[in-house]
């Protein structure tokens, strides 16, 4: 039985805070297969090509016929948890601060005997389900959970350790004015956040919804603005000691191209918003975030970046917006670097057409703000890195995966 | 076999001069320096010139970035014949294995074959961590427990499945420390009361402190020569019955229940013209005591699943109806890296020489060896054996 | 005429002049004009440390800053509006500098205003005015004084669900003063010179319409019109020297004799 979580205790501001360790990140090229399918959210395995043998751990010729075509392919993730120990002492100072820690080995239907990390709940002897996670290292390790779903189990220490759940966690939404703002400040604050923090520029310029926000639970309206340092230096500066999750809703959207676009005023804005205002929000809250790592039941643990899957390709008509998200999405690999050694995982969610303003004349299918909102909050409790939201960003991952020259020409329609 | 050939004897070859360097628990020096010391200890117990040892085996975790290569110049040495054995716990006999067919076929005279390490503060850790590429993707970061939560699985599910209890690894290890207490460079010195087996601090659950090895900086060494070449060099030589040596036996086992020997162990018993009631004495590669049990199925003494049994129903000490580990094994001695691959082998040429370090085994005459090692993911992938006997 | 120069820097520096700034802080913080999405916006205010003391710059403290032409307290030229495109000496680069000093009636209407944000400027109440202050001055700026500037965000903007309500003339009121007092320019308190609800006059935003259509200039976020006596300051107004620029901030002062305000 996980034993719920409660409601961490205010921080001693006299005590020193624990620093971030990270356990063992070190993979071979082939095992990052697995981070691969870790980071969506996926269980693959190799499967030989050949001779159909399912293979772990992973590795450069079959065990069965010698054959390399071993590509990773979903497989079934339920097995046996044949035997299980409790480590008491490790020579890594990660696990040794964090001992007693359970493993065990599964022996999965689909062949493999595996070696995992243990859910609390999953028991030796009974059936159990395997995910990949990404653990603190960023590398892809195994977890079983048990088969079915138990109580409270996102509580349970290992898998809180390996996720981003929300759940008594403070959360700044950086801007409040637009409807997906508002939608995830509503999303986070349902999923139990302690406090939403949501920024609003220009407060002297109104906008819809502000009072529907004044009234979701544990949402404090804080003045933000991406486009300017001062006021993003500003509240890290106040609030960064106590922000968990960064999401970054800034957002600028225009229809328009490279050539076919008089001047350069949307553009200076556009990256002023979207990528400055992301390096703006890094500088000032990557640091405490990657100190906070470690600190606790309500540590820092992520920073979710939304980002057009037209970053991954080019949209013409929507040239320009592509081209910033572009620049958004390579910064964000920066920063997944950057933010590591403090355990913070940054989740980029992708998505196609929003139902917002902005793209009002794309045809559908599109993203309703509240499906985006629940989509990051549903990653960070499966601590995600890469996220795929609609069926345009779906499709556009499979086209891409498939043959890129193909989707770039069927892109500019 | 697929032939059906059977395998040529050891006839003419013989192994002498067992080599230890007392164990250290932790040692600046490095491994260099420890299988530097072994081998001046050979020259010189032998009045051999470094020039005169014509072949070399090595192994050691520690002497990283060199190989056997580097050692060559190292130590002066031009060997003719040169490998380098990084089976862990099996070395030892695999060493032998490789000297001696060397000797047979004349491509070598003089074999020097030794294990050394040495045992820094940061060694462990750094061993555990580029053990292997299994381990690194998939072992290690669970956990990070080492060959400890490793063979904490192996032993959590051969308890379950065959009903072994601690008590009964506890008297395995018990009557090794006795064996142990005359061992003056021993790293446990104090006899081990079963109170005190049983309330140790769990390393990870079932195994607990006096499971586990210690490790430790150390070096031991023989040589493998013609009989004539020893008797020439004043050594007391050792006959080999009989060897195997199997790696990655039984890949479909969910869970090791079992290593290499069970696959040849009737080719190492047919070899030597014996059974397991000829056998005076054993020494199983005891890293840990459900490995030295399954060692006692797998090489005949009893049936799978009876080892529990089986050491119930045997005084395991030296002057015991089941002499076993009569050095104390690396569990009392020490485990100085891959010297804990040749310790068996090394007590056992004592032991039929009767030139013991600690207590004489009555009639010893013929003796089991068995090494294992190298747990690559899940089990250990490396098993042999050897018989040996004391020269006529 | 001989005029004494040094007299009169002497007469600053002693305060017999008093020098009074009429400008607003340049800050992030401070509004500017918000026209529909899909056209191009005045850039806020914005600043970017190069360097302060420290391994960027170790001895000196300096910013870039970025900002639009009609950003804060801003000059607006004639070439800023279509009326006025096409006359001569119509950008801040070309415009004769003498024209950057000149008298200013200020007209208060400060308590029409505070009961009011649409309050709309006519010919009447400048007449009124000129009744008790005497008639405008031919090259006279006329400061509308609202003491707008004494409100906070939002109120200062005025925005509402139809857009801004902020105080202004009507179109009437800047002919007449264009044609019949053949006035420098105007300059107000609020963003933008114009009525708040100036789209939908006729013509919309008639004080640039006609101003600028007749090469006359703008003023705007101006503060301190409250300490400026109704005649007799003199403004200095310099925009920057931007290449065929459409107006700049800039720092206006007004020079007030002693005992005039």
């Amino acid at each position: 039985m996980t034993q719920p979580l409660v409601r961490p205790k205010r921080k001693n501001p006299l005590a020193r805070t624990q620093l971030p360790l990270t356990p063992p990140g070190v993979r071979s090229r082939t095992a990052h297969g697995l981070t691969a399918a870790a980071a969506e959210g996926r269980f693959a395995l190799q499967v030989c090509l050949d001779c159909n043998t399912v293979i772990y751990p992973p590795r450069d010729a079959c065990p069965s016929c010698l054959s390399a075509r071993l590509p990773f392919r979903d497989v079934d993730r339920e097995g046996v948890l044949i035997a299980e120990t409790i480590v008491h002492t490790s020579t890594e100072p990660y696990f040794r601060e964090r001992t007693p820690w359970r493993v065990g080995t599964v022996k999965l239907d689909a062949g493999p005997m595996v070696v995992a990390h243990l859910h609390g709940d999953a028991a030796e002897g009974a059936r159990v389900r395997l995910e990949l996670k990404l653990d603190k290292s960023g590398a892809a390790v195994a977890l079983a959970l048990p088969e079915r779903d138990t109580e409270s189990m996102a509580d349970d220490p290992h898998l809180r350790e390996m996720t981003c759940d929300p759940k008594f966690r403070r959360v700044l939404i950086t801007d409040g004015r637009t409807p997906v703002g508002q939608a995830m400040a509503k999303a986070f604050s349902d999923a139990g956040a302690s406090i939403v923090f949501t920024g609003i520029a220009d407060p002297w310029k109104p906008f819809p919804g502000l009072d529907s926000l004044r009234k979701i639970e544990r949402v404090e309206i804080v003045p933000l603005d991406v486009t300017d340092t001062e006021s993003v230096t500003e509240q890290a500066e106040q609030n960064g000691a106590r922000i968990d999750i960064v999401v970054n809703t800034a957002e600028h959207v225009r229809a328009g191209g490279v050539v076919h676009r008089r001047g350069l005023t949307i553009a200076r804005e556009e990256m002023d918003v979207r990528y400055l205002g992301l390096l703006r929000l890094a500088q000032a809250f990557g640091p405490i975030l990657r100190f906070r790592g470690a600190d606790g039941v309500n540590s820092a643990v992520a920073f979710v970046n939304l980002l057009s899957v037209h970053a991954l390709m080019n949209w013409p008509a929507y040239g320009s917006y592509s081209a910033t998200e572009a620049a958004c999405l390579s910064a964000a690999q920066c920063m997944r670097a950057e933010l590591r050694p403090g355990g913070v995982k940054v989740l980029n969610v992708f998505f196609g057409p929003l139902e917002t303003e902005w793209f009002q004349t794309v045809p559908p299918p599109k993203v309703a703000p509240e499906t985006l909102a629940n989509a990051v909050v549903r990653a960070l409790r499966q601590g995600l890195e890469d996220v795929f939201v609609g069926d345009v960003a779906e499709d556009i991952r499979q086209r891409l995966a498939i043959n890129p020259k193909a989707l770039e020409r069927e892109m500019a329609g | 076999m697929r032939s059906g050939a059977t395998r040529r004897s050891y006839d003419g070859v013989v192994a002498c001069l067992p080599v230890t360097i007392p164990y250290r628990r932790y040692s600046t020096n490095s491994a260099h320096w420890w299988i530097g010391r072994a081998l001046h200890e050979i020259t010189k117990r032998a009045r051999l010139r470094p020039q005169d040892i014509d072949g070399f085996a090595v192994s050691s975790f520690t002497v990283g970035p060199d190989t056997a290569v580097g050692l060559t110049q190292h130590y002066g040495l031009s060997p003719r014949w040169l490998d380098h054995i990084p089976f862990g716990g099996a070395s030892g006999i695999v060493a032998l294995r490789r000297a001696a067919r060397a000797v047979q076929a004349g491509d070598a005279e003089i074999v020097a074959c030794v294990a050394g390490d040495t045992n820094h503060v940061e060694s462990f850790r750094k061993t555990l961590s580029t053990f292997s590429r299994f381990a690194q993707d998939a072992v290690y970061p669970y956990g990070a427990g080492g060959a400890n939560a490793s063979f904490a699985l192996i032993t959590k599910n051969y308890m379950n499945t065959y009903g072994a209890k601690r008590e009964d690894f506890a008297k395995l290890c018990i009557a090794q420390r006795d064996n142990a207490l005359s061992i003056p460079h021993a790293m446990m010195k104090k006899e081990l009361t079963i109170d005190e087996y049983m309330s140790a601090r769990p390393i990870a659950d079932p195994i607990h402190l006096f499971d586990c090895v210690m490790p430790c900086a150390g070096a031991e060494a023989l040589l493998v020569c013609g009989e004539d070449t020893a008797k020439s060099l004043d050594q007391a030589g050792v006959r080999i019955l009989s060897t195997v040596e199997r790696h990655n036996a039984f890949p479909t086992d969910p869970m090791q229940v079992r290593g290499g020997w069970a696959l040849d162990v009737d080719e190492l018993w047919s070899m030597a013209g014996l059974t397991s009631r000829d056998v005076d004495f054993v020494q199983t590669y005891d890293d840990y005591p459900v490995i030295s049990m399954m060692q006692l199925e797998d090489l005949g003494f009893c049936a799978k699943g009876e080892g529990p049994d089986f050491v119930r129903s045997h005084t395991l000490t030296n002057d015991g109806t089941f002499p076993h580990n009569t050095s104390g094994g690396q569990l009392s001695v020490g485990q100085a890296g891959a010297a804990g691959g040749f310790l068996g082998l090394v007590e056992a040429m004592r032991q039929l020489t009767s030139q013991p370090l600690g207590s004489q085994v009555p009639d010893a005459d013929v003796c089991l060896v068995s090494g294992f090692g190298m747990i690559n993911y899940d089990r250990g992938l490396s098993s042999c054996a050897a018989i040996l006997a004391r020269a006529v | 005429m001989q005029i004494d120069l040094l007299a009169f820097a002497r007469a600053v520096a002693n305060g017999d002049i008093r020098v009074i700034d009429l400008t607003q802080t340049l800050t992030q913080e401070f509004p500017t004009i918000v026209l529909p999405p899909e056209l191009g916006q005045c850039a806020p205010f914005r600043m970017e440390e190069v360097s302060r003391y420290d391994e960027r710059g170790p001895a000196w403290y300096w910013n870039n800053i970025s900002l639009g032409e009609h950003t804060g307290t801003h000059f607006d030229a004639p070439i800023h509006w279509i009326s006025g495109k096409d006359l001569p000496s119509n950008a801040v680069d070309t415009i004769d500098v003498a024209k950057f000093i000149a008298p200013a009636s200020v007209i208060d209407c400060s308590r029409e205003c505070a009961a009011n944000p649409d309050f709309a400027l006519t010919i009447p109440f400048v007449e009124q005015w000129e009744e008790r202050n005497g008639k405008i001055e031919p090259g006279s700026w006329v400061l509308l004084r609202t003491d707008w500037s004494k409100r906070t965000y939002p109120d200062y903007v005025g925005l509402r669900h139809d857009g801004a309500h902020t105080p202004g003339p009507e179109p009437a009121v800047v002919k007449w003063l264009v044609e019949q007092r053949d006035v420098h320019g105007l300059g107000t308190e609020t963003i933008g010179t114009d009525f708040g609800q100036g789209q939908h006059f006729n013509p919309p935003y008639p004080a640039h319409f006609y101003m600028h259509g007749k090469g006359r200039f703008g003023l705007q976020c101006l503060t301190n019109l409250d300490l400026l006596p109704p005649k007799g300051a003199v403004i200095i107004a310099a925009p920057l020297k931007i290449k065929q620029g459409s107006g700049s901030p800039l720092r206006v002062l007004a020079l007030v004799a002693r005992g005039d305000a």
